[in-house]
């Protein structure tokens, strides 16, 4: 029974990430993602850990794939011929693009040769022995133990990562040039003294810009119209 | 099934993400392919964790996916930030990072 669902969830890991690599559509290579990732799940709970197949689920396929859509949806289509370089010949980088391929299929008989021929006896084996319980490995008891007490450096680090990344996000994505056409005037306070104008303030972040920056982007499309003549 | 399945899967789905990482020139593509590799890596961690009954794989999973999530939020940001200038969405052409 577990075998057979083995082979029915790798077929959807492998079938998924084929998917992502080979599909035209951005949009359509998020969705065989989604796929993959709740393949991956089943993989997860074959292999007795609960707690990392239901984060996957929720937070993964979830919460980061709707962020996915919505950015695919906001940039477009975005559609790419695919292997046109490739044919085309003389083309800059499709000689190397081809390389590339090969020597990631290098990669792939060098993983397989690594793994597979170790010397571990315990790579042929089903894993250690399991028990079922309310503690025992793999359920979010279990998890939230190791993850408070001995990982917990590992944990606080991660949180800060997240709460940098939340900060940068917000910073690279914010909108520069305003909602709307009227300015509104510029009330001076007393962090003008402390700070710098156009630092990212969250006044900013929302379309109020301070008097003295306005300058600068006029320069901005002529940068731009290098890309797209 | 024994390990050495699964870790043959997880190679498996390491080099494909290799391979679209190293082929699309669409950005968005190419950050779902690091995700593949990702989860590939995640995959391996998970089947070492079965195997010796040991739960610091299954922690080092949850740390990739954290890893995963802000290096998703950084790049999601930057690619907004170039349509948002109207710079083309191909990492072919995008060779520098001066705004």
């Amino acid at each position: 029974m577990s075998s057979v669902l083995f082979f029915i969830a790798a077929i959807g890991v492998i079938s998924g990430a084929v998917g992502v690599v080979l599909l035209r559509n951005p949009f359509y290579s998020v969705l065989a993602l989604v796929s993959h990732l709740l393949s991956l799940a089943v993989l997860f709970l074959l292999l007795r850990s609960e707690f990392v197949a239901a984060i996957q689920v929720v937070i993964y396929a979830g919460a980061v794939m709707v962020l996915y859509v919505f950015v695919v949806a906001y940039v477009g289509d975005q559609t790419e011929p695919l292997g046109e370089r490739l044919r085309s010949p003389g083309a800059i980088g499709s000689q190397l693009r081809l390389g590339g391929a090969v020597l990631a299929g290098a990669l792939l008989v060098e993983l397989l040769i690594a793994l597979l021929g170790t010397g571990l006896q315990a790579v042929d084996g089903k894993g250690a022995g399991y028990s079922p319980g309310p503690e025992t490995f793999g359920t979010p008891a279990y998890i939230g133990k190791l993850l408070l007490t001995r990982f917990l450096l590992a944990f606080e680090a991660a949180s800060f990562l997240l709460l940098i990344a939340a900060v940068g996000g917000v910073v690279l994505a914010r909108r520069r040039h305003g909602l709307d056409e009227e300015e509104e005037e510029h009330v001076l306070t007393p962090m003008d003294l402390l700070r710098p104008r156009a630092t990212g303030t969250m006044a900013e972040g929302v379309g109020r810009r301070p008097e003295g920056v306005h300058q600068n982007q006029t320069t901005r499309p002529s940068a731009a119209s290098r890309f797209n003549p | 099934m024994s390990i050495a399945w699964y870790l043959a899967v997880s190679a498996i789905v390491f080099s494909l993400g290799a391979i679209g990482v190293i082929t699309r020139r669409n950005p968005l593509v190419v950050l779902l392919c690091l995700e593949l590799m990702l989860n590939g890596a995640n995959l391996a961690l998970i089947a070492f964790s079965r195997m010796w009954g040991n739960g610091d794989g299954q922690i080092l999973a949850i740390v990739v996916m954290t890893v995963a999530a802000c290096e998703v939020c950084i790049g999601l940001g930057m690619i907004v930030a170039l349509y948002r200038r109207r710079l083309p969405i191909d990492v072919d052409e995008l060779r520098e990072l001066q705004g």
